[in-house]
């Protein structure tokens, strides 16, 4: 048992915690953080990063199983894939992103301790750890604990059934892949398992799938992935799993996994956090536009406190925090938090909805009429731009398309930076991109599209 | 699952309808029964709300400030059975949830998936260690849209690039005071940088000597709005009339510490206010006019026997008159003791109703802030209002020298319409031969 005392505690090193560890060490804070796994947290480990990798892994595997078909001349013959060797290189990315978040954090002068931490009160922590348990005394103490998959009681996690943690991790395809939750961690595996070739069946009990997207935004994806021979069950809901069948309210589906991607829910019992009686917002720790809970000294960031549960939130937290401590006048004043679902295709928004904003001026401009997007054999989807009617500030705006992933970044900075549609029309935006439908939206709002 | 809706209940006090004060739940929480959903303000208290059922809010009936009518729907909760309500169709201005969902950052949407949650709910067996609020509070937030309230809020922030932004929360400026001279009134560091010239903030490093034309806007409600009124009511219906006396409280204050050493620790310490309860009891005696409510629409001043007396308390949400009924049939440490109770309780919040109800004449004091003079409102209906200055140490002309007299200003209003201003002298000169003589509180009449 050693005694440690520091300026700076953080329980967990995923995205929020570990870069407010980094953020601190930066700062010359002394820092320790604490985590059972390998730095990275969910996202690393078992969430965005192998997802993505399997997605990539997918998609390239689709498009040269389809080549024959398509219009571009090219032929193959009979690919295939080994899955226990695309999981291997996807272990190896995490495994070099895992060493790299470690490095950042030795190099900022961080100490990190590998164990289960537990609050004996709201200054102290006990951890105990496969070599040592130590008892810290730290001035601040940062909660960043994140989020476990939500179970269904019939159908628990374990062999066949799966959490997205266990689909990501399988080494051969299976034939046949129910996926209970419609939403975007269910439709982006699900879509992944049915172009390796998996017969995916996706069970949603509402009566649409990403109930969070307005229909504009999620028509697009529903036709693909209906495309891709994907069966989209809504209205329906599962019950329980045996023998090789799901069974719903509307019947037998077949099955070899199912995947259960229902939600997420705050990490708090395991460090003992009910025991501070923080203030609590439904099942979420209760915080600030500070990131302070009600107890002094104690922040809590990330998915522990609520949604949106993203990674980027989480990280924009931290480093907010680290500067609190440090003694900056820092406050969270965000205008938007970029959100990205990276389905086929891809969907972004950011900031407000058209049905969000009264008075809006609102326009699309489809990717059919994009000159980039034909050139990739794919002219679905389209962005969108919300604006206040009396002054043009744009406030909003949403994309879907394969690829918009990556415009969520001008999207954000254009929120973030109080652009006007005459600001965007007014920059040039680079021929042949699909980011050239960003402007033209803009400009479609004032009147002066070009192109359509 | 079903839909159960609360609908405001009777609060009291006869009136149809009550000011919204405070939520205590948004939509998406998972509440008890029992637990309190909503303040709202009757004429004279917040009054709290409970829940009669268990379930998860999925609708709030107004926003903070909003009038509410007896038996209108307040809130709506999801509730296991059948519920007694249909889901309202529009959706609430304070919805729990808050950004757009889904991305690629936890990997992980509560929101995006949780509709599923719904079903779950409906499976007989759980397993222990999932915490049913946080499904059933996933699977509410995940079936709501962004709330119009969060949207509202990003709408109505000042545009300006972050690094204005930065700046400005450093140099302590309100950003929606600077006038931004950019497109859609975008706010440049240029801005910023006029503003602080011109004195429009004080920014740490400068001097104290500048110009500050931020203007803060703070709504009136609640208990404030309730206090607002009332005043506006007292002051526009009653033609006041204020005489001050001086009262020299040596003897009184003489008698007081006497007996406060007598009855350390067996007895509550006296203040002046109970000596002054009994000087205002002996002096409606023979006056009883003024221990009266005037009814001026039906013309009748109604004269009570019963001394309730008004307390006008300080408390953090504002000014609470609590009263202490039937101060004619208690002594002085009984007044003493009901004065301290009333006043914690409004303090803390838990004064009830019938404690703030039902005054014939009313007090007021600032206590050692009290100043020199007063014009106290009278406590519409109520005719009379005895106002307590801050006692102090004055040299009094005893005829061949000045002596040490610890002296105390009274500022006494009453209701010109139905006092004449022979009487309020006689109520005035009453109290002070009774405080200056205080022998004579206790003297059998």
């Amino acid at each position: 048992m050693s005694d440690i005392k520091t300026k700076l505690l953080i329980i967990g090193a995923g995205p929020g915690g570990y870069v407010c560890a980094i953020r601190a060490g930066q700062l010359g804070i002394d820092t320790v953080i604490v985590d059972t796994q390998a730095p990275g947290g969910t996202c690393l480990n078992v969430g965005c990063i192998p997802s993505k990798a399997l997605i990539h892994a997918s998609d390239e595997f689709y498009k040269m199983l389809h080549a024959n078909q398509g219009p571009l001349g090219i032929s193959l013959q009979s690919p295939k894939i080994d899955l226990a060797q695309t999981v291997s290189w996807k272990n190896g990315i995490v495994t070099r992103l895992n060493q790299g978040v470690a490095g950042l954090m030795k190099k900022a002068g961080v100490k990190r301790i590998q164990g289960q931490a537990k609050f004996v009160d709201g200054k102290t922590i006990n951890v105990v750890s496969t070599d040592e348990d130590h008892t810290i005394r730290a001035e601040n103490i940062v909660i960043a604990t994140g989020s476990a998959p939500i179970e269904i009681p019939s159908l628990p996690f374990g062999g066949d059934i799966m959490s997205s943690t266990e689909a990501l991790a399988l080494e051969s395809v299976p034939t046949s892949l129910a996926v209970v939750g419609g939403g975007y961690i269910g439709l982006e595996i699900g879509t992944a398992f049915a172009k390796l070739g998996a017969k995916v069946t996706i069970v949603e009990a509402t009566q649409k799938i990403l109930p969070q997207y307005d229909d504009a935004l999620t028509k697009p994806v529903l036709e693909h992935i209906k495309s891709l021979g994907i069966d989209v069950q809504v209205g329906t809901k599962a019950q329980n799993f045996k023998d090789g069948q799901l069974h719903t309210d509307k019947g037998v589906i077949q099955a070899e996994k199912v995947l259960v991607t229902v939600g997420r829910r705050p990490r708090t019992e395991s460090v003992g956090i009910d025991e501070l009686s923080l203030s609590m917002n439904g099942p979420f720790i209760e915080i600030n536009d500070a990131c302070q809970t009600s107890m002094r000294g104690i922040y809590a960031i990330g998915d522990v406190t609520g949604e949106p549960m993203l990674a980027h939130r989480a990280m924009a937290q931290g480093e907010l925090v680290a500067e609190r401590v440090a003694g900056h006048k820092v406050v969270w004043d965000k205008r938007c938090i970029p959100a990205v679902c990276f389905t086929d295709p891809e969907i972004v928004s950011c900031g407000l909805l058209p049905d969000e904003l009264q008075d809006a001026k609102v326009a699309e401009f489809p990717f059919a009429a994009n000159g980039r997007a034909m050139t990739t054999e794919r002219e679905d989807g389209f962005v969108r731009v919300v604006a206040r009617a009396s002054d043009d500030a744009v406030l909003g705006i949403q994309a879907v398309g394969v690829g918009v992933a990556e415009m969520s970044a001008a999207f954000s900075l254009a929120i973030e930076m109080g652009a006007t549609l005459q600001d965007i029309g007014a920059t040039i935006h680079a021929h042949p991109t699909q980011s050239e439908g960003f402007q033209e939206a803009a400009l479609r709002a004032l009147g002066k599209a070009l192109h359509i | 699952m079903g839909i159960y809706t609360i609908r405001l209940p009777d609060v009291g006090e006869g009136i149809a309808e009550a000011e919204l004060v405070e939520w205590h739940v948004k939509v998406g929480d998972v509440v008890n029964e029992d637990d309190v959903v909503a303040a709202v303000m009757t004429d004279k208290a917040a009054v709290e709300v409970p829940s009669s059922v268990s379930g998860t809010v999925t609708w709030l009936g107004g926003e903070v400030g909003d009038m509410i009518a007896i038996g209108e729907k307040l809130i709506q909760l999801e509730v296991a059975g059948e519920g007694n309500d249909q889901v309202m169709e529009s959706a609430t201005p304070t919805s729990a949830s808050t950004e757009v969902s889904s991305s690629d950052g936890a990997d992980h949407k509560v929101a995006l998936q949780a509709s599923v949650q719904v079903q779950a709910e409906e499976v007989p067996s759980r397993t222990k260690d999932i915490p049913d609020e946080a499904r059933v509070t996933d699977a509410k937030k995940g079936a709501s849209k962004r709330p119009p309230a969060s949207a509202k809020a990003t709408a109505n922030k000042p545009l300006a690039a972050p690094s204005v932004r930065a700046r400005a929360k450093e140099e302590g400026i309100d950003l929606r005071s600077v006038l931004g001279t950019g497109p859609a009134g975008r706010i440049s560091h240029h801005d910023l940088t006029n503003y602080i010239d011109e004195g429009g903030a004080s920014p740490v490093s400068v001097g104290a000597h500048v110009k500050n034309t931020s203007v803060k806007e703070v709504k009136v409600i609640g208990m404030r709005r309730k206090i607002a009124e009332k005043m506006s009511l007292s002051k526009s219906r009653i033609p006041h009339i204020t005489i001050v006396e001086e009262i020299d409280m040596t003897e009184l204050e003489e008698l007081r510490a006497a007996l406060n050493k007598k009855h350390a620790g067996s007895r509550p310490k006296l203040t002046i206010l109970p000596f002054l309860m009994r000087a205002i009891v002996e002096a409606v005696r023979d006056q009883p006019e003024l221990n009266a409510r005037f009814d001026d629409e039906a013309g009748v001043v109604h004269q009570y026997g019963a001394v309730n007396i008004g307390i006008a308390t300080q408390t953090d949400n504002g000014l609470n008159v609590t009263v202490v009924q039937h101060a004619e049939a208690a002594n002085l440490w009984k007044n003493a003791e009901r004065v301290s109770d009333l006043a914690d309780a409004a303090r803390a919040g838990t004064i009830r109703l019938e404690d703030l109800t039902g005054g014939t004449i009313t007090i007021t004091s600032l206590g050692a802030m009290g100043a020199i003079a007063t014009t106290p409102i009278i406590n519409h209906p109520e005719v009379a209002i005895v106002g307590v200055n801050k006692m102090q140490i004055r040299p009094m002309w005893d005829g061949q020298q000045f002596q040490p007299c610890k002296m105390m200003n009274i500022s006494c209003s009453f209701d010109h319409r139905v006092v004449d201003g022979w009487d309020a002298a006689v109520f005035v000169q009453k109290l002070k031969t009774l405080l200056e003589s205080p022998a004579m509180l206790f003297v059998e009449s």
